[in-house]
């Protein structure tokens, strides 16, 4: 089982939890199963197509992804997910 | 950067002389932060520790970019301010500070916002930015202006309980330019997706450790010791304690970075406002007065209902969804929050999904309805 860590704005999306186990042989199916169990994050990761939104990254391990193999990067047991989403302050408007 | 010919008087050698006594920082590195300018864009929270330290580390001259006037709800996290400072411009409030630390060194304020006609021009003038701002569209405004003008762009940011820092745009000695923010974020999330700061706030320490952080690799890159965190994103959770260290490259396949824009526009903060119904504080007194059937709705927080409401119907801006069958559809509905942001992404959301054309968005949020009443009240 891969590990997401989930980053603190999406965490209201988990329930509050701050890491999500996963099973997938790749990023792509470990994404599907997390976005499967919490619904509400799939439209803060994905596009209509599957795809990650070019605002958010991920990095399995410290590479980035898109450095990898995109959706299509292989994961092992203990592959731990970073989702790191663009963050700006903390003001209510 | 001259920092040869940089002397010290006997009062700023006894100053400096637990960072002159340090073998790999010595009297060379002193005269690199003595010699060196460098522009805080911000003084709120991730800026007071910054400058505080930049201050007492003995940059020569600082630069402190701020519009902003201290408010009493600052002093949770920002150090650099006091009670006799609210209502104050911040920049002035922090010259006074900055210059009771150490007199040694010259702070220019700019009492404005920065934007896309001054940007180029003030930051042209400093050797390092330090971007300690709180909103999308300066950030870009920032990382595009530091790019075009060439400078090294010390960047954090914080959310609530985590942290980023990373140095954008870093020239190394080999005349390698490092990824700037848009190799990370080309484009800002969409309005109503992560995380524009609908529900905000921060943990006071939180800016304090991240902002102490980017004072350091601000040092870090003016002195050329050790590795400055270019092409690393280092993020912080308060709540775990996890720091994680990830690689961060530059991308082919984003535009060129050629000109400055519109970034409210290109943040979409502009378009979050378009076609919803508004009605005045003063309107919907008088619908209240007239003994009009509405419903009240106050999309905030809890906490922040409990703190003061107007006995409207609680339903944070993230459950509206989910809770769209307790609002009418017959009915005037006010939506509220406490400024009106919030409020016009609620009904946004619901006459999107569906489809509502009831609701009216209260211009000002109950700021303003309190203001209103009080002034009511008094007269």
């Amino acid at each position: 089982m891969a590990t997401v860590i989930i980053p603190t704005p999406l965490r209201k999306f988990t329930q509050q939890q701050s890491r999500v186990q996963v099973k997938g042989n790749s990023l792509q199916e470990a994404l599907e199963e997390l976005t499967r169990n919490y619904p509400d994050l799939r439209k803060n990761l994905l596009d209509e197509n599957g795809k990650l939104r070019n605002f958010v990254n991920v990095f399995v391990g410290e590479e980035d992804v898109r450095n990898l193999q995109n959706e299509l990067t292989p994961l092992q047991e203990e592959s731990v997910i970073s989702i790191v989403p663009a963050i700006a302050g903390g003001n209510i408007v | 950067m001259s920092f040869k010919n940089v002397s010290f008087s006997k009062e700023e050698l006894a100053r400096y002389n637990r960072h002159i006594i340090i073998p790999d920082f010595g009297l060379e590195a002193q005269q690199k932060l003595k010699a060196a300018k460098v522009l805080v864009i911000g003084s709120g929270g991730l800026g007071s520790p910054l400058l505080l330290y930049l201050a007492a580390a003995g940059v020569g001259t600082i630069g402190i970019v701020d519009f902003d006037v201290v408010d009493e709800s600052n002093l949770q996290r920002q150090v650099l301010f006091g009670v006799d400072d609210v209502g104050k411009p911040k920049t002035e409030a922090a010259r006074k500070r900055l210059q009771s630390i150490n007199p040694f060194i010259q702070i220019n304020t700019y009492n404005t916002q920065l934007t896309s006609q001054n940007a180029l021009a003030l930051i042209s003038e400093y050797d390092v930015v330090a971007d300690g701002t709180d909103n999308f569209p300066t950030r870009y405004l920032v990382n595009d202006a530091c790019v075009l003008a060439g400078k090294p762009n010390v960047y954090a940011s914080i959310f609530q309980f985590e942290g980023q820092v990373s140095v954008f745009n870093y020239t190394d000695k080999t005349g390698n330019t490092g990824p700037n923010y848009r190799d990370l974020y080309p484009t800002p999330p969409p309005p109503g997706l992560v995380p524009n700061c609908a529900e905000g706030g921060v943990l006071g320490v939180l800016p304090g450790i991240i902002g102490s952080l980017q004072a350091n690799e601000v040092i870090k890159v003016i002195t050329s010791i050790g590795e400055p965190l270019s092409g690393r994103f280092f993020v912080f959770d308060a709540l775990t304690f996890e720091t994680r260290i990830l690689k961060i490259t530059k991308r082919s396949d984003t535009p060129v970075i050629r000109e400055l824009i519109d970034y409210e526009q290109f943040c979409g903060v502009k378009a979050v406002e378009r076609k919803i119904k508004e009605i005045t504080v003063e309107e919907f007194i008088r619908w209240q007065q007239s003994g009009e059937d509405i419903q009240v709705i106050d999309v905030r927080e809890p906490a922040e209902y409990d703190e003061v409401n107007i006995g409207a119907l609680l339903i944070p801006l993230a459950t509206v969804t989910e809770r769209a069958g307790e609002i009418s559809r017959d009915k005037k509905v006010v939506v509220h929050c406490k400024m009106g942001g919030r409020s016009a992404k609620a009904i946004r959301e619901l006459e999107d999904k569906f489809g509502f054309g009831n609701l009216y968005n209260l211009k000002g949020g109950i700021t303003a309805y309190l203001q209103e009443a009080n002034t009511v009240t008094n007269s």
